[in-house]
């Protein structure tokens, strides 16, 4: 094997990334749903701090643009559950399937 | 194969096992368990590549935030030991093909793609750096962003708040 | 140079009363409105006499020859080099005059409205009307610029459809308002051509660069705009023809007279300020204006105007006799008396004394404009009273409304022409003039002006002699200090403004003309005149049967007359008949089956189409996020692969 560097960091990111669009797929809960956009956001910080630590050593702006992504995570993760809860309060279920009054 | 080179791949491991399986298991704690380990091992990969800074960002936010919130909604929603329902098999089938595909497309464009890397003196990414540049005013500082994020979560703890207390006026 | 603030001033007053009115008129200065609309107007209306006074006693004059000036001018669009819209004032004699001559008469009419239109529901409106079109008329007569005058033009057109129509609730003047609006707008689109035609040969908009180049024989325009023709008539004689045909429109020239009676429904101070003594006359300003390029490069079109004229005051002449609503009777004579300043421009030559009709046009513009100002608000007191137009409806009012009765009678005489009163003057010197140059037209308007003393005398005694009046109902007086003010200031004016030596200040070269008086000349027009009072007298004073004698023994002549010569209804049959079967018609069968049938077709094919798709929205968030990212995948692939 080689030593580890970039490219393997990117192989992990991409793999968390598709993992995460799989889960986003193929799971119906909303919270697992939202635990799969967890991942991807997860697999772009990945991706921000190699680039940022390989390629660009001399600047930190991967590393803000990370802390700016943990934020808004943050935010997006509070509001989710805000919906999910009063989703579950008025359907009685955080299913996808049977959530969809808004179709045509 | 240094020791470094054996604790890289094993985080690798531990992010990538722990994710699939995240996704993949049919009880939701115990995918939320899954989740706070990949995280964890995303926050592991950051303390290799010496980003101490962001790692400890990672793991007080992610795994100490993120997922007990997670953990939290779970028991507020639903019966903890029961089973998820089964995605139809076609739809699992078509989210791996599209997975899959993508991954490979991805990692063709980067096998592909030879990165130059700078060869300017390193940045130390230390809390005082960190702290002067996220505060700092002048080219390359981020306050603006800063206050931007900053309004932002605001917003999210109204938004939080408006969403529940508009649910119970409208239960009563 | 004068002091071009005090002009702009006269223009913002009137506009500044129309937005104030207009916005809070309704609601806030209800009562008061009219008051502070009439204030304004004062003001402006000082001002214009100071400007005037300034003009003509002071700067206005340089060795003996009054001067185009242009105290302000702003681009406010360039076409091209030259080729501009300015906003800008153009002042000479004639824009003096009608500075002063608008803005008396808006300010008599905005007092008289006090009384006469008090307590009507939309009196604010009114007013905010009133300023709009005062200043509307305003900014025409100082443009500076032929396409500033089209401007104004049509802002004098809608401010006259808006009061045309102000008493929307009755469908007569509904049909009134759109009546006028589009006959005059449909003589307007020969104005635009007009102006099209005469800037691209002039290559200006500019009134006096206009009128300089178009003028000179040695100009290079000229000669272009000589040597092209079309159907064997030169282009700048089309241009100028196509500009009087909307100087025509506006002000109801046979044959595009027929709106000027309806427009009458209008409240009658309305009447009395726009069709009487402001608007009407827009087309006399307009030809006055561009006369040097008539008179010395176009005497063809200048033929066309006197004919028209001539015709008009004939026609309209004869037409006043038979009809009974006392103000279609003061419309048709107002279309007789512009007809006469139409001609009389239209006899008239440039330069010296050959441009004696010039100056007797402009000179009966101004006293037509107080006399008949007078006789509008008069009827407008009569009908106050009776509330009735019909003249059968009057009679016996002398006792009645005696202030009423003797302005009505000095605005009367002014109009036959009996001296000294103001329309004697101007009379003279246009049948003088077109005693110089045309013998035909002079006849017609001898005739004419002998008819017109019968009609005007016929009113006068029918409303105020011939049978008792019985009034009945509720008595009220003759109208408040408001009305009768303006009355007998107008009055004074329509009796004393002929002993204005109006030839020392407007004439067409700016020289001042000193007009003789001919006794010998005036005797002919002055015993028809009294020939005409006395067969009135004798016909209507008392009320008996021969004037249905006569009617009936001028049977078709008379129907024909009283039918207005059946112009309307030839209107009727070209617009119904022709143009609707056989232009209408078909394009509303095209309008109904090709245009809407390519329409319902889109419509109806998006709507099997968007049945057939719907089913992408399922409102399932996976499916979305499905091709969300087939979307961002295939433009990856775009962005990777087809980019380079």
């Amino acid at each position: 094997m080689m030593q580890p560097g970039l490219y393997h960091i990117l192989f992990i990111s991409a793999a968390l990334f598709f993992i995460g669009v799989f889960g986003f797929f193929t799971r119906r809960n909303l919270i697992t749903m939202l635990m799969s956009v967890e991942l991807i956001l997860n697999s772009v910080n990945l991706n921000f701090i190699a680039f940022n630590k390989y390629l660009w050593a001399d600047k930190l702006d991967g590393l803000f643009f990370t802390i700016f992504v943990i934020a808004i995570a943050a935010a997006e993760a509070a509001i989710a559950i805000a919906i999910i809860i009063n989703l579950s309060r008025n359907f009685q279920s955080i299913d996808v399937e049977k959530t969809d009054e808004m179709k045509f | 194969m240094s020791g470094a080179d054996i604790l890289f791949y094993m985080l690798a491991a531990m992010i990538l096992g722990s994710g699939i399986l995240s996704v993949t298991t049919r009880h939701i704690f115990r995918a939320a368990i899954f989740l706070l380990f990949s995280l964890i091992g995303v926050a592991g990969m950051y303390f290799w590549m010496q980003y101490e800074f962001i790692a400890a960002v990672q793991i007080v936010v992610y795994v100490g935030g993120i997922t007990v919130l997670i953990i939290f909604s779970i028991f507020l929603t639903q019966q903890a030991g029961e089973k998820l329902p089964e995605q139809k098999m076609g739809r699992q089938l078509f989210a791996a093909l599209a997975a899959f595909c993508g991954f490979a497309f991805i990692m063709l464009q980067i096998l592909r793609h030879s990165f130059i890397g700078t060869t300017k003196t390193t940045a130390e990414p230390s809390v005082v750096n960190i702290g002067n540049q996220m505060l700092g005013v002048e080219q390359g500082g981020y306050a603006l962003p800063f206050e931007v994020v900053s309004i932002l979560l605001l917003a999210a703890l109204i938004g939080c708040i408006v969403i529940a207390v508009r649910n119970k006026t409208q239960t009563t | 140079m004068p002091n071009p603030t005090y002009i702009i001033l006269i223009l913002l007053l009137p506009l500044a009363s129309f937005l104030l009115m207009g916005l809070f008129g309704r609601s806030y200065i209800k009562n008061a409105s009219g008051l502070i609309s009439t204030a304004m107007l004062f003001v402006a209306t000082c001002l214009a006499f100071y400007v005037a006074y300034g003009y003509f006693f002071e700067y206005g004059n340089v060795n003996g020859v009054y001067q185009k000036l242009i105290p302000f001018k702003y681009t406010w669009l360039e076409f091209s080099k030259g080729v501009s819209i300015d906003m800008g004032i153009l002042l000479d004699p004639i824009t003096a005059m009608m500075l002063v001559v608008v803005t008396l008469i808006s300010l008599m009419v905005h007092i008289y409205s006090l009384g006469y239109m008090k307590g009507e529901e939309r009196f604010a409106t009114y007013y905010s009307f009133l300023g709009l079109f005062t200043f509307s008329m305003l900014g025409l007569v100082i443009a500076s610029n032929i396409f500033q005058i089209y401007i104004f033009w049509e802002l004098v057109g809608v401010s006259s459809f808006l009061l045309i129509g102000y008493y929307f609730e009755k469908p007569s003047a509904v049909a009134a308002c759109k009546k006028a609006f589009i006959v005059t707008r449909f003589a307007d689109l020969g104005f635009l051509i007009g102006i099209l035609i005469l800037s691209f040969y002039a290559g200006t908009l500019d009134f006096n660069t206009l009128i300089q180049r178009l003028t000179s024989p040695e100009s290079m325009e000229f000669k272009t705009a000589v040597a092209s023709s079309f159907l064997g008539i030169s282009a700048l004689t089309w241009g100028m023809v196509l500009v009087f045909v909307g100087g025509a429109g506006k002000s109801a020239m046979f044959p595009l007279h027929i709106w000027l009676p309806d427009a009458m429904e209008g409240p009658t101070p309305v009447s009395a300020l726009i069709h009487a003594a402001t608007m009407v006359v827009a087309g006399v300003f307009l030809v006055a204006r561009l006369f040097p390029v008539f008179a010395l490069s176009t005497p063809d079109a200048l033929h066309i105007v006197a004919y028209v004229g001539a015709t008009s005051a004939l026609i309209a002449a004869i037409i006043a006799c038979t009809q009974t609503d006392i103000k279609r009777v003061l419309a048709f004579s107002t279309m007789s008396q512009i007809g006469f300043m139409m001609f009389a421009l239209g006899v008239s030559k440039y330069g010296g004394e050959e441009g004696l009709g010039y100056t007797a046009s402009m000179f009966h513009l101004f006293t037509h404009a107080l006399f008949k100002a007078l006789l509008f608000l008069g009827a407008g007191a009569v009908i106050h009273f009776v509330h009735s137009n019909d003249m059968n409806d009057m009679g016996g009012l002398r006792k009645h409304l005696p202030i009423t009765h003797a302005t009505f009678l000095i605005a009367c005489l002014a109009i036959s022409g009996v001296p000294p009163f103001a329309g004697f003057f101007s009379k003279e010197e246009i049948l003088l003039a077109a005693f110089q140059h045309n013998p035909t037209i002079y006849w017609i308007a001898l005739l004419t002006s002998g008819l017109t003393a019968f009609y005007m005398f016929r009113l006068y005694f029918s409303i105020f002699w011939n049978k008792e009046y019985h009034p009945h109902g509720e008595h009220h007086g003759e109208g408040g200090f408001a009305m009768m003010m303006p009355l007998v200031l107008l009055a004074v004016g329509a009796a004393a403004a002929g002993f204005i030596p109006f030839g020392k200040f407007v004439s067409s070269d700016g020289k001042a003309l000193i007009s003789e008086f001919h006794l010998q000349f005036s005797i002919a027009p002055v015993a028809l005149g009294l020939v005409g009072i006395l067969t009135a007298l004798l016909l209507y004073k008392k009320q008996n049967s021969k004037p249905d004698t006569i009617a009936s023994s001028l049977n078709a002549l008379y129907k024909a007359a009283y039918h207005k010569f059946y112009i309307d209804e030839l209107y009727l049959f070209i617009t119904k008949k022709i143009l609707f079967n056989l232009v209408g018609r078909p394009a509303a069968w095209f309008d109904k089956n090709v245009v809407d049938g390519m329409v319902n077709a889109t419509g109806n094919s998006t709507q099997t189409i968007s049945e057939k798709i719907k089913g992408f929205q399922s409102g399932k968030v996976q499916e979305y996020a499905i091709y969300f990212l087939a979307g961002a995948t295939a433009l990856a692939v775009c962005g990777i692969y087809l980019w380079k």
